[in-house]
């Protein structure tokens, strides 16, 4: 296999954009991955989009979305996997590097959620649990969370407290993102007080409906150094899939996130680290409890201390392991298919040391860890500094 | 998403709430399937479920899905019913002054899961309401 760099990064600002359509935010966020990388080619293009079907009522996004960048005759494939869409447009693209199909690959993603009103995006989004048997009996997101939640307090003594203090430190972390959703301080006592969505998790332990895309871009290593210049090359060195049973009531441990410790094996083994040697990580924080769930899974912390590490601050800026610099899915915003792909654009940025008032001094090693559902599916990919 | 044609191959397990038990390994699994998942096995036996169990968690949905905005708030549970097999079910006639806990023990019983407007459909099929 040959080795794999990200020489480019784009970004479009997350939020309600009503006057910007999918294909508009998803060539924005293209254009500057591009322009950032200095490339105006590509043999590939990856998009990760969990569900323009029931979002926008457009499929066949690949095609429509590499005529939109004025590519049309390139290869362009989309792929899913529920909120996870984005991890898998990257390992999708690293795929066709790494194997020699393709020498340069944009890897995307995008989600346009707010054509449609909040009743049916809750629809789409719950297309992604076991439609047959949960959303049957009207659960929905936050509801399986939840439930996760629940087996995670009983087991462990995790605390409503040590939920909402993962949400005011991302909302902190977002403070400092110019492309966050959301730049607002939240106090745990705000999280606290806020409306009971599904119990024990509050609307402020939730992430937002998002509009919003990403991009990066990938070339061989050798290439990508020589372009370069002067500017730090990030290169992929692990990646890691795997799945769970969707279905919630199938799983023998409530309190664990199967997929996400496998799929972090995975990539632990191949770029051939441990969990004590990342320096910054974004994990998939869709609620307050799935944050504290995949740094255990992780195994940034042993089983049951998540809660408790966050509530003392080791995740925070200048903590032991500063998680979801960006401000996280709760404060960037959740644009589910762009989702793992803003995760990759913000450890690059840390990597380069490009991050600002966020910037983790010292950086070199990262990690990225999407999730599908209510953990029916996980991607965590490995980034260090050439 | 429903349909007649769903609502009608689902009686079996809906209505009657039948499993199929692993004639290789005893999984039973709730619904059926082809293969198991436990060992792999493809034969299978056909398998009442009891009705009663516990809750192992469970929640109160303030903000119910399409289809079930009247039942606000929606109580569902994960529960353990005595052959080991896990299911989600809503949970009913509880008073919101009733707290329901994790162990609680609770029995199954055949009720109007929600209607589906356009296709004019009813659906059936089991929620848990506690043992007396
Ligand atoms: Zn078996």
């Amino acid at each position: 296999m040959r080795e794999v760099a990200i020489i480019g990064v784009g970004m479009v600002e997350c939020g309600e954009l009503w006057e910007k359509s999918l294909r508009t935010i998803w060539a924005g966020a293209a254009l500057a991955a591009l322009e950032d990388a200095g490339v105006d080619s590509v043999d590939h293009i990856t998009v990760g989009c969990m569900s323009p079907g029931l979002f926008v009522g457009q499929e066949h996004l690949a095609s429509l979305l590499a005529d939109e960048l004025g590519m049309a005759g390139v290869a362009a494939t989309r792929v899913e996997s529920a909120c996870a869409s984005g991890g898998l447009a990257l390992r999708a693209g690293i795929a066709e590097v790494a194997s020699g199909l393709a020498d340069v690959v944009l890897v995307s993603g995008v989600e346009k959620m707010t054509d449609v009103d909040g009743a049916d995006a809750t629809y789409a989004l719950g297309s992604a649990a076991d439609q047959e048997w949960e959303g049957f009996h009207g659960i929905t997101f936050p509801g399986l969370y939840a439930m996760m939640a629940r087996a995670h307090m009983a087991h462990h003594g995790t605390t409503s407290r040590q939920l909402a203090a993962v949400a005011a430190k991302n909302h902190a972390n977002g403070l400092l993102n110019p492309h966050a959703q959301f730049h607002l301080k939240v106090s745990i006592d705000d999280v606290l007080a806020s409306t009971m969505v599904a119990d024990p998790l509050h609307l402020l332990d939730c992430s937002p409906i998002t509009d919003g895309a990403a991009a990066v871009l990938l070339m061989p290593l050798a290439r990508a150094k020589d372009l370069a210049g002067r500017r730090p090359v990030v290169r992929v060195t692990g990646s890691g899939m795997a799945t769970d049973t969707i279905t919630l009531a199938n799983r023998e441990d409530l309190a664990r996130l199967r997929a996400v410790e496998l799929a972090g094996e995975r990539a632990y083994t191949m770029a051939g680290k441990g969990p004590r040697d990342i320096h910054v990580a974004e994990v998939h924080d869709c609620f307050t409890i799935a944050e504290i769930m995949a740094t255990e899974a992780l195994g940034f912390f042993a089983a049951g201390e998540g809660g408790t590490a966050a509530e003392a601050g080791s995740t925070a800026l200048g903590g032991k392991l500063p998680i979801n610099t960006s401000g996280g899915l709760k404060a960037k915003g959740h644009p589910v298919g762009a989702t793992g792909v803003a995760q990759v654009v913000e450890i690059v940025t840390q990597l380069r040391g490009e991050a600002g008032q966020r910037q983790v001094s010292g950086a070199t090693v990262g990690l990225t860890q999407n999730m599908g559902g209510s953990g029916g599916s996980s991607i965590v990919h490995i980034m260090e500094v050439e | 998403m429903f349909s007649p044609a769903r609502s009608w191959r689902e009686f079996p397990q809906r209505y009657r709430l039948e499993a199929a038990r692993c004639t290789v390994c005893g999984k039973i699994h709730y619904p059926p399937r082809l293969v198991c998942s436990a060992c792999r096995g493809r034969t299978f036996e056909t398998v009442a479920m009891p009705r009663e169990g516990a809750v192992v968690t469970f929640t109160t949905i303030h903000v119910p899905p399409k289809g079930f905005t009247e039942q606000s708030p929606l109580d569902i549970a994960i529960v353990e019913l005595a052959n080991g097999v896990r299911v989600m079910v809503q949970v009913a006639d509880l008073p919101e002054a009733d707290e329901l806990r994790i162990g609680d023990p609770v029995r199954l019983e055949f009720r109007r899961i929600c209607d589906d407007g356009e296709a004019g459909l009813i659906f059936y099929g089991h929620k848990a309401v506690r043992a007396r």
